[in-house]
């Protein structure tokens, strides 16, 4: 079927993201926006917005009944979720398909499988794909009795988590309550699903993934990324394709991500998450991210793709255009997130009112962003402001670039994080390549504030 | 809606001419071109949005849509600006804005309660902010004589949250 009429379940960037695609397709936006969202620069482009709910997100955006209810009021034809809040929520998908409406992400019961990590664990080894030792935990006991047999470093994951949420690393005994604790507070807020695991830390890893596409029949991938440049699970800069991989091993993470697409009869864009143990040249499977990602631009940099375009035309039933031959890979493509971050203050979060945005512009240059003078960085949501993409011949030319976009970049009235993507840009351990996921902690380590305490007295 | 080729198209034309400011404004935007002033053949870029949202009704029976949707974005509490008492109490600020957690967990013991001795480094709170979790130390140590906000509140940055009585002095 024809989509004509879109909802939009989201918010930021990523929503005007996608009303720039669905409005060069000709197709109707309506966003759905919480009282936090009815000025902000997508609800003014969208054709159309419809109140969803209250400011906090478990009101609006994270409630279920309310988004189902927004896009049937608007009588949308279709409903995009984004990424985050419920964008791999399978109730929402059955929700949608009961409602006549077209989702557009994969189906309720691959999401469900893979948003229950534990279920895509199992699924990723009947595809023959290596994950990382672990298993589920209920209670301390429990995590006590799993962790003895795994050995310190562990990561306590939230089972319905993802995104890099509800993800802790524990390094001794001590640590495990207080950790676990945390970990299932945010597992709970954050995703509506108290259940956590634990997972063998992999030292000196690296976080490589594979963009998948498939129609439910066919499945390609689109190349690699590398993600590994991360604070607090959280990825900060990401690069297509991953840089340092022999041709071989690249190969052999696609075919993985593949293989695990086709076990899946994956419909609809998803990332196959791997970590990459580089001292041995080995991978395992982290999750399935059933969704488009915050990423995906250096993917679509480096192929020429429009994955929001090809979501779109997935979900209205049209067989995979690349069937035939994958698109070619070109050049090397840079993400900087700009994130409303304090950077004096351990990075803490910065809402407030943004006065002044100048962003970079030119060649090779891409600014997928909500802000502009005036917008609002509610304290409801993520930091995240503005991602800056830069393309260039190869991965030098891509950083100098980048480099300089980001010197044009003036952001003011919140605290943001640019400072901080210029000193990894200039680190030599960043340029030669390859870093791993321990990288940018360490580089902080290197100099870093103490964090600020809170008192006064 | 712009994209960034519809933007490298424009700068490609700009860059042939001596141009230093390019405005281009439509009913929904306007986007501001300017040579970058930190290397040659540089841009930067300016966008402002027009106009309100085109709203649409909801399922139209919410009797507080009209009424939440006047009212700001997050209506903060008024800043407790109580003076500090003189009489020697400590107060436990908001280190940032959010919602303010008494216990780690939903249906976890409370950090504190009133009468807790707590230590400089003790966690007292957590504040929920964007998505994360923040710890929040009391400072100072003391006992606690005072928590100012309910479990699940909403605070504004610096606000006071607790106030502590010095302890040994």
């Amino acid at each position: 079927m024809k989509i004509r009429r879109l909802f939009i379940a989201n918010r930021g960037e990523i929503a005007l993201r996608i009303i720039r695609t669905a409005q060069r397709l000709g197709i109707e936006t309506i966003l759905g926006a919480s009282d936090a969202d009815l000025d902000s620069v997508p609800a003014r482009l969208a054709d159309h917005c419809v109140r969803i709910g209250a400011a906090p997100a478990a009101h609006s955006y994270l409630d279920l009944g309310a988004v189902i209810g927004a896009a049937r009021a608007v009588a949308a034809d279709a409903l995009h979720p984004g990424y985050g809040f419920l964008s791999e929520n399978a109730t929402l998908a059955r929700a949608c398909q009961a409602a006549g409406i077209v989702f557009v992400g994969p189906d309720a019961a691959t999401l469900q499988a893979v948003g229950d990590k534990l279920d895509a664990r199992t699924h990723a080894a009947a595809a023959g794909v290596p994950v990382v030792p672990g298993a589920a935990v209920g209670t301390l006991v429990e995590c006590q009795q799993q962790v003895s047999g795994l050995g310190y470093p562990i990561l306590i994951k939230a089972v319905g988590g993802g995104g890099g949420r509800g993800l802790r690393r524990v390094d001794s005994a001590a640590q495990l309550a207080a950790a676990l604790a945390l970990a299932i507070s945010e597992a709970s807020a954050g995703f509506g699903d108290p259940r956590v695991y634990v997972e063998r830390y992999v030292t000196g890893g690296r976080h490589v993934e594979v963009q998948l596409l498939g129609d439910g029949n066919n499945v390609i991938h689109l190349g690699t990324r590398d993600c590994s440049v991360q604070r607090r699970y959280q990825k900060l800069i990401e690069e297509a394709p991953a840089p340092g991989l022999s041709a071989a091993l690249a190969q052999r993470m696609s075919d993985a991500a593949v293989a695990l697409g086709r076990q899946l009869r994956y419909r609809g864009a998803g990332t196959v998450e791997f970590l990459l143990d580089t001292s041995r040249d080995e991978f395992y499977f982290l999750e399935v991210n059933a969704r488009i990602q915050v990423e995906h631009p250096v993917t679509e940099m480096t192929t020429g793709v429009d994955l929001v375009a090809e979501q779109l035309a997935i979900a209205a039933g049209l067989p995979l255009r690349f069937a035939a031959a994958e698109p070619a890979l070109r050049g090397h493509a840079l993400e900087c997130r700009i994130n409303a971050e304090d950077l004096a203050y351990d990075m803490r979060p910065s809402p407030g009112r943004v006065s002044r945005a100048v962003f970079p512009a030119g060649h090779g240059i891409r600014v997928d962003t909500h802000i502009e003078a005036g917008a609002s960085v509610p304290p409801f949501y993520d930091s995240l402001l503005a991602k800056i993409i830069v393309h260039a011949a190869d991965r030098p030319a891509a950083i100098d670039r980048m480099a300089a976009a980001l010197a044009d970049c003036q952001i003011s009235g919140v605290a943001v994080n640019t400072a901080l993507h210029a000193r990894i840009l200039a680190d030599a351990g960043f340029r030669r390549g390859a870093v791993d996921t321990g990288y940018l902690q360490q580089l902080l380590a290197a100099s870093a504030p103490k964090p600020a305490r809170s008192a006064t007295g | 809606m712009l994209t960034h080729e519809d933007v490298e198209e424009i700068l490609r034309l700009l860059d042939a001419t001596p141009v230093e400011q390019f405005e281009l404004e439509t009913a929904h935007f306007k986007l501001t071109l300017r040579r970058s002033t930190t290397g040659a053949g540089r841009w930067t870029q300016e966008r402002q949005s027009h106009g309100a949202a085109d709203m649409l009704p909801a399922s139209g029976s919410d009797p507080t849509a009209s009424v939440d949707a006047a009212a700001p974005a997050a209506a903060p509490a008024a800043v407790d600006a109580e003076p500090a008492a003189d009489d020697g109490r400590l107060e436990v600020r908001a280190p940032l804005v959010g919602s303010f957690y008494r216990a780690p967990k939903p249906g976890a013991a409370p950090f504190v309660e009133i009468g807790s001795e707590v230590g400089a480094d003790s966690v007292v709170a957590i504040i929920e902010t964007m998505k994360l979790m923040n710890s929040v130390y009391a400072g100072a140590a003391g006992r606690v004589v005072e928590i100012c906000i309910g479990d699940g509140g909403f605070v504004e940055q610096h606000q006071v949250l607790m106030r502590l009585a010095p302890v040994g002095a």
